[in-house]
């Protein structure tokens, strides 16, 4: 002990083209964009699959073939394998390279990285079922472990997590929700039974994730040797010290000039050094370890921004309006047996949309506007509004006039 | 430490932005116990309103006859002195203007005591340098707009170019409204970058309405320009987008506030397209009135083609108008929370009124987080840039 556990989220949105008030009711084609600018998703997959995806995957299966007892899991967005399959398949092919060695884990989600689960709870079991079946087609694999949206959390998801059947299910470890307790051991989620929660260790993982690369930060810069020994600080504190974070840290938010591929490939080894450290996947974590005590996380968590909360996607007017807007077209979509409008209305759920219209912050130029590939907010909410009025003009299509006035 | 301040109008007899700047930045120096003696080319215009306004914040101005006009071209003061019948009184032609202003200066800057002279515009850049040459003071020229973006870019007066120019060599340091204008500084006059600082300008206090938005049009939304109808301004990009809103959507009523050489243009082609009833034209606006007209406004829209800097766009957001700016305009280094569109996008700018128009929860929270921007812009951060410039020189 410890053990270690790495998750890695790998997701890239069908982001909303530029899509102005005049193509409501004849372009139907929201997330087709073929310039040379920032909306452009195949162009954006190419890049990352060619400065993250390809060159880490390498390194993750170099270091599968080289340490027997190296573990590793990802969490794929529906949205993302379907990019991968339309785009570039040898990227979908690296994964299954590495699936095969036994050694990954693949974890669930909802397939559109959407927000349902604080909309509809039916929308979400859904979305989780669709991905299962995904992760099973591709990776021959069922999830048992559960990995909501950005790590949105509480209560009462994991006690769907648990009705849907997982082991296990996967928060961010924030004081706030945690009081004196430590991220370091497995927990039970207060009101359900079987489920076990992993926390993230947010401070280690951001340690790699964001601060890796900040030459302000007194610990730059970070070799394996340091990192290494403050993992095996916790040895006799702590039984599963978890590692959570975007697969694109590696390539794409720490670029390879910092150093940040060398990194990973000596980490493992570093790790192994201390004899009482070793590696497991987070399902071979909740079954090594037992629940030592209960988590009652009433209000939601997340693992974005400081604040940790749901901000990033609902805390001004345009979000909010966009949300609702959209959830209150699933019964008439549904409804529809218009298999194309369905999938169009699931991929606006995704939560990158909503996170592109966040205000806070904007002004100072912080990660909300790095990862925008819009001018502004205020741009991204009006191609999402324009995009649902177009939506409720194919609804009235297939639905008559008279729905299409009631939804307006 | 004194500042000799060489500029040309000041409110409330200012024809648009300048006045409004120069008045309010030499404010702020004053209430940094800089001292500031204001020389204005004009006698007449400040004899009731100065001693009023100047009165508590212990600047003096000095004016000097002349006739000159910041946003006069020459043809436009030649048509000016052969109307008003004044050419027995003043100088045959803008430029003798000027250069007459300068010899005033000169004996200014003798009986004068300061440490550091500040120009504004190039029609006080001889005045500025004569008072350089008489005092051996460093000067400071400020570009509050360039031929270029006067002019559009196309018929540039070269005698008007040639003293701008003349004015930033022979100046000390060089201080530009924004980013944009100091672009233009370097790349179109040919001076140093490293000579060039930008100073933003602020919002007036005192701009804001208080009252409620009494200015509305039952059931239709307001989309609002201000400003002079010149080329500059882009009135015509405003209009052409206007005929595309109305296409989508009738309840939208089009105010414009100001006046200007392409006013009758724009009148008339307002009506070509068939849009009269559908258009307001409110003239020139100040203070209270243009206050609540930004109050009542769903949009101000400001489709500049080139704007050094665009100091309407802080007096909507002042008051709360949701704002779109061009993207040729210096105000929008300063702001996030406003849209932005290149002015010749006529496409964009008709989408984007419309998208205004048609989400409140746009409109508010525009509104709400551009007004929260805009007051962080304050006069005295610009008056410290200013005396930062100052000292710089040995001030």
């Amino acid at each position: 002990m410890p053990s270690v556990c790495f998750y890695f989220q790998v997701h890239q949105p069908f982001r909303i083209k530029k899509y102005p008030v005049f193509n409501i009711g004849n372009d139907h084609d929201y997330f087709t964009d073929d310039s040379e600018g920032k909306l452009n998703n195949r162009k954006i997959f190419e890049k990352v699959a060619r400065k993250c995806y390809f060159p880490a995957n390498d390194t993750m299966l170099h270091l599968l073939e080289k340490h027997p007892e190296f573990r590793i899991s990802f969490s794929l967005s529906g949205v993302f394998l379907e990019q991968a399959e339309q785009f570039m398949p040898e990227v979908l092919n690296s994964f299954y390279r590495l699936a095969r060695t036994g050694r990954v884990e693949f974890l669930s989600e909802t397939y559109h990285h959407s927000l349902a689960s604080l909309y509809s709870k039916d929308e979400f079991q859904r979305q989780v079922e669709r991905h299962r079946s995904m992760i099973k087609k591709f990776f021959a694999v069922e999830p048992t472990v559960f990995r909501n949206t950005e790590l949105i959390y509480n209560n009462e998801i994991a006690h769907w997590a648990e009705e849907l059947g997982f082991d296990g299910i996967l928060a961010e470890g924030i004081e706030r929700a945690l009081g004196w307790k430590s991220p370091n051991f497995v927990y039970t989620p207060q009101g359900s039974e079987h489920i076990k929660l992993l926390l993230k260790n947010y401070k280690l993982s951001d340690d790699i994730a964001f601060r890796f690369s900040s030459r302000a930060w007194e610990e730059w810069p970070l070799n394996t040797e340091k990192f290494a020994s403050w993992v095996a600080k916790h040895n006799g504190n702590g039984e599963t010290i978890n590692l959570f974070m975007d697969y694109e840290t590696f390539g794409e938010h720490q670029w390879e000039d910092t150093g940040i591929f060398a990194f990973l490939r000596n980490l493992p080894e570093a790790l192994l050094r201390y004899p009482d450290i070793n590696f497991k996947t987070p399902s071979e974590a909740i079954a090594a370890y037992p629940a030592r005590d209960r988590i009652d996380i009433g209000e939601h968590i997340s693992w974005a921004d400081v604040e940790r909360d749901l901000s990033a996607w609902r805390s001004n007017a345009m979000q909010y309006a966009a949300l609702e807007n959209i959830y209150a077209l699933e019964k008439d979509v549904l409804a529809s047996g218009d298999a194309a409008l369905v999938e169009d209305w699931r991929r606006l759920q995704t939560s990158d949309h909503f996170y592109y219209m966040c205000t806070k912050w904007f002004a100072d130029g912080d990660v909300h506007k790095y990862f925008n590939p819009y001018d502004s907010p205020y741009d991204a909410f009006i191609s999402y509004m324009n995009v649902i009025h177009d939506m409720r003009s194919r609804l009235s299509l297939t639905r008559g006039v008279q729905s299409y006035k009631n939804a307006v | 430490m004194r500042v000799l301040m060489f500029g040309w109008e000041l409110p409330p007899h200012n024809s648009g932005g300048l006045g409004v700047a120069c008045y309010n930045l030499a404010k702020a120096l004053s209430a940094k116990n800089i001292g500031v003696l204001f020389v204005l080319p004009r006698k007449t215009a400040v004899s009731a309103a100065f001693p009023v306004v100047f009165a508590d914040i212990t600047i003096d101005v000095v004016p000097i006859a002349s006739l000159l006009s910041p946003y006069l071209d020459s043809a436009g003061y030649e048509m000016f002195l052969h109307e008003e019948g004044h050419g027995a009184l003043y100088g045959r032609n803008l430029y003798e203007e000027v250069l007459r202003y300068g010899r005033e200066a000169g004996r200014i800057a003798k009986r004068e005591t300061f440490d550091v002279i500040h120009a504004h515009d190039w029609l006080s850049f001889p005045a500025g340098v004569a008072a350089k040459r008489v005092s051996q003071k460093p000067l400071v020229v400020h570009i509050h707009a360039t031929e270029f973006d006067r002019t559009g870019g196309a018929c540039v007066d070269q005698r008007v170019y040639d003293i701008e120019r003349w004015g930033m060599e022979q100046a000390d340091a060089v201080i530009a409204v924004s980013q944009f204008t100091k672009n233009i500084i370097v790349e179109r006059y040919g001076i140093a970058p490293e000579k060039v600082s930008v100073v933003h300008n602020a919002i007036e206090e005192g701009m804001m309405f208080q009252g409620d938005a009494a200015f509305s049009f039952p059931g239709k939304s307001i989309v609002l320009f201000v400003g002079r109808m010149t080329l500059q301004k882009g009135p015509d990009y405003f209009v052409a987008a206007a005929k595309k809103v109305l296409k989508e959507d009738t309840n939208v009523m089009f105010v414009m506030a100001g006046d200007g050489d392409m006013y009758h243009r724009v009148v008339e082609r307002a009506a070509e397209l068939g849009m009269s009833d559908h258009f307001v034209f409110a003239g020139f606006l100040r203070g209270e009135a243009l206050a609540r007209l930004y109050r009542s406004a769903d949009l101000f829209v400001m489709p500049s083609v080139s704007e050094p800097f665009g100091l309407t766009a802080l007096e909507a957001l002042q008051n709360h108008a949701p704002t779109l700016i061009s993207k040729q305009a210096g105000v929008g280094e300063l702001l996030s929370h406003c849209l932005k569109v290149d002015f010749w996008d006529i496409h964009e700018m008709a989408a984007k009124i419309l998208a205004v128009v048609r989400y409140k929860e746009l409109r508010q929270c525009l509104s709400e987080y551009g007004h929260q921007e805009a007051l962080q812009c304050t006069w005295e951060i610009s008056a410290d840039r200013c005396i930062d410039v100052y000292h710089r020189l040995g001030a």
